[in-house]
């Protein structure tokens, strides 16, 4: 029957060839390649969460008086936005616990990418021939962290209404162009009527597209290009090592994705996320203290608070204070993450041949210790984004903490970058021998020799949790021959 | 073959004169757009711009480029191989006789055919741009223009004081210490009127020139917006009686004119000048005399 079935397609399309190099396709098995799998996954979430949401919320400011379930806000008048989005949570069955999903697969979907770019990076798996799909994947970084700022905002809940009160500053900022971005996106003076409804078709419909038609370059590019390895027993810049698309490596994604969704949706039931009937509807006079955005836009926040007040004024214009943290951190920060590996190519030099091996972190200390420098640069934004809940709770004055925080934010990326260099250079000056332990094989007879590696696949340097890691040798430890991909 | 070719030349000058009018047509649309818009002449010039460059391009392709006939193999989709595309050859009309394209393929060949004509392209490239660049000029209507919009609040002269609720605020009813927000009468609740009223003592506040008459009682009214990222400046520290933004954590002296004495804040809150009517109210003795809020280009 399935046969039958499978014939009559190929009859009329004549894709069997195809089809049979597709499903023979080779993927290398690192758990550290599931990154990006875990934000395709959470985006295929948001998606069908995002969809069921749809249905029931109003992207409208038009004030209504609440008359809902949620005792505590009986009586309260609020936009439509805010109170459908209370109808949607406490109301429509499953309501709350697709809302609850859509905002923690969102917070997956932006941790998943940006530790999947970490990984890229420190691998090195951006070299040529790959830069094109680097750029592409940092374009969908900046579209995630919109797409996710925009849909946060949607509510018009208090704290969301004070993100955007913040963004609209920040438009405002951009030298010459300022007033108009703000207005021409806004629709007006904060806070423009128009806004919920305008930011509902951008985050539903005009991202998502963008978003899934960089998603599919990004993966027509992987499939083109085939997937990067670590070194180790049989691998080289020529071939592909790991389990093939069908079955095993299919099975085991299609079983990935189920465990991804798994996690957004125990989370989605059993914790809280973004309690806005807490908040309260947006005022623009109100304001609750501590007002954190979402944890991918901490950084910006922190930087609005530790940059210092710089605003030029002269010639009859501004250049406002929150322009540097603003505007010009953001645009030097993606600027130089999208052009990355045309910088270290410029340094290294290795442009003039493509790269299908990984790197080991520790053998590249200086892109290594950039690396970790940057990652602490961005990290010390994001706590200096909660300066207030950390005087509260360590009862420590705000301007104290300000200031070290400056301190640190100055001070400790050179520190780190400079640690994990020395780290690396020592790490690399160890002998190979100790990583290179002894390996015993049973021969047919059953007797047991010291093997030379060479037979059971733990060959090579043995870094990267050697080679039982890569996958070659699951079962009985004994490596199949590596196949080459046919595609 | 000087039939044929002044029939081409006849094509291309028509071909140039259609990418010409395609380009006046998008610019005369743009013109439209920018003097008010009107709904008939948008569809004119559009429709009109649309057509010329279709009716550009079809010919070109029908007459100027190399149209075959090319015959190509069907595969049979049960044993094609899917990596060798049948290659495309010409066929002559008139013995059937089918020959491969000189130069071994049809791609690099048509890519030569257009860029014969680079007077031609470069007439395409310029009504592409003109269509391109009156496509943008809708964007136009996503906002209002800002005008003065930022430098103008809704205080008006007389304009009397009320809370959020809309009481009238009663000068001398609010203790020393407290703090109060309030909005013009009639505009309750908008973004750039939202105002802190203070009750201090007269003796402490440290008044600046020319503002000698601003705080009748004490009674001192800022700005609420913060003049760093535009959160309002919600929380009032009694003690040290100083006006905490808790977005960006900017600190202002309520008894020294709002200056900001901590935090990425740079700019004073501007100060609303009160009196008290008749009756007995507080009311505005004006707008802001500066841009109230975070800064922009145009603020001086």
């Amino acid at each position: 029957m399935i046969k039958r079935t499978n014939r009559w397609f190929d009859e009329r399309l004549g894709v069997s060839g195809f089809v049979r190099t597709a499903l023979n396709k080779v993927f290398p098995d690192h758990w550290s390649f599931m990154l990006g799998e875990i934000a395709l996954y959470s985006f295929l979430l948001l998606l069908l969460t995002g969809i069921y949401l749809t249905f029931f919320f109003q992207p409208s400011l038009k004030e209504v008086v609440y008359d809902g379930a949620y005792a505590p806000l009986r009586g309260v008048e609020m936009s439509q936005a805010y109170e459908s989005t209370l109808r949607l949570s406490y109301e429509v069955r499953a309501g709350m616990v697709m809302r609850q999903m859509h905002h923690w697969a969102a917070i997956i979907f932006l941790a998943a990418i940006v530790v999947h770019v970490g990984r890229v990076f420190f691998t090195g798996a951006f070299r040529r021939p790959r830069e094109l799909n680097w750029v592409v994947g940092c374009g969908l970084l900046v579209l995630a962290m919109a797409n996710g700022f925009a849909g946060y905002s949607l509510p018009d809940d208090q704290l969301s209404g004070t993100g955007l009160r913040i963004a609209y500053s920040i438009a405002l900022s951009i030298p010459l162009a300022g007033t108009w971005v703000a207005f021409l996106l806004f629709g007006g003076e904060f806070p423009a009527e128009s806004i919920i409804s305008r930011l509902f078709v951008i985050h539903v419909l005009l991202l998502p597209l963008v978003i899934l038609g960089l998603l599919g370059a990004h993966m027509a590019i992987l499939w083109r290009q085939k997937h990067t390895q670590f070194r180790g027993h049989g691998k080289t810049e020529d071939n592909v090592v790991g389990s093939r698309l069908w079955p095993s490596y299919a099975l085991k994604s299609v079983g990935f994705f189920f465990l991804v969704s798994a996690v957004v949706a125990l989370l989605g039931g059993l914790a809280q996320v973004n309690p806005i009937w807490l908040y309260g509807p947006f005022r623009a006079a109100d304001v609750s203290a501590a007002s954190q955005p979402d944890w991918y836009v901490g950084w910006l926040d922190g930087a609005l608070r530790l940059f210092p007040g710089w605003e030029i004024r002269a010639f009859g214009h501004t250049i406002p204070a929150v322009f540097f943290p603003g505007v010009l951190l953001p645009t030097v920060s993606f600027g130089l993450l999208f052009g990355w590996p045309f910088v270290e190519a410029r340094f290294t030099k290795e442009n003039d041949r493509d790269h299908h091996l990984l790197d080991r972190p520790r053998e590249r200390p200086v892109r290594t210790g950039i690396g970790t420098g940057v990652i602490t640069f961005y990290v010390v934004l994001f706590f200096a984004a909660a300066t207030d809940v950390l005087a509260t709770v360590f009862d420590v004055s705000v301007t104290g903490l300000l200031v070290a925080f400056r301190a640190v934010l100055l001070g400790l990326p050179p520190l780190v970058a400079y640690v994990t260099y020395r780290l690396c250079k020592e790490a690399n000056a160890l002998p190979d021998e100790e990583v290179e332990a002894p390996v015993v094989v049973r021969t047919p007879t059953g007797a047991y020799v010291t093997g030379d590696g060479h037979h059971t696949g733990h060959g090579g340097n043995g870094g990267n949790g050697g080679a039982r890691a890569d996958g070659v040798d699951e079962g009985d430890g004994v490596a199949p021959p590596p196949r080459p991909d046919v595609h | 073959m000087s039939r044929t070719s002044r029939d081409e030349r006849r094509t291309e000058r028509a071909i140039a004169v259609a990418l010409v009018l395609s380009a006046a047509t998008a610019l005369g649309l743009a013109v439209v757009y920018a003097t008010g818009g009107q709904v008939q002449l948008e569809g004119l010039l559009l429709g009109g711009s649309l057509a010329s460059m279709g009716w550009a391009l079809c010919a070109w392709g029908k007459h100027l480029l190399p149209a075959g006939p090319f015959v190509q193999q069907r595969h049979h989709p049960a044993e094609a191989d899917p990596e060798q595309e049948p290659v495309s050859r010409l066929v002559d009309e008139a013995t059937g006789e089918v020959s491969t394209l000189p130069g071994g393929g049809a791609d690099t060949d048509g890519l030569d055919a257009v860029g014969r004509r680079p007077f031609l392209v470069k007439l395409l490239m310029g009504a592409a741009g003109a269509l391109g660049l009156a496509a943008l000029f809708p964007i136009r209507s996503l906002g209002p223009e800002p005008g003065r919009t930022l430098f103008r609040t809704s205080w008006r002269a007389g304009s009397r004081l009320v809370t959020e609720e809309g009481r009238l605020v009663r000068a001398g009813e609010l203790e020393v210490g407290s703090v109060l927000t309030v909005f013009p009468e009639g505009h309750i609740g908008e973004a750039d009127a939202q105002t802190l009223l203070i009750r201090a003592t007269e003796d402490d506040l440290r008044t600046r020139p020319g503002r000698e008459n601003w705080a009748p009682g004490g009674q001192v009214a800022y700005s609420k917006v913060c003049t760093h990222a535009g959160c309002p400046v919600g929380l009032y520290q009694v003690a040290t009686r100083e006006l905490l933004c808790p977005c960006h954590q900017s600190l202002f002296d309520v008894i020294d004119g709002a200056r900001p004495v901590f935090g990425p804040a740079t700019r004073s809150l501007p100060q609303l000048a009160l009196d008290v009517d008749d009756e007995g109210y507080l009311i505005a003795r004006g707008d802001y005399d500066e841009a109230i809020g975070p800064g922009f280009w145009e603020r001086p």
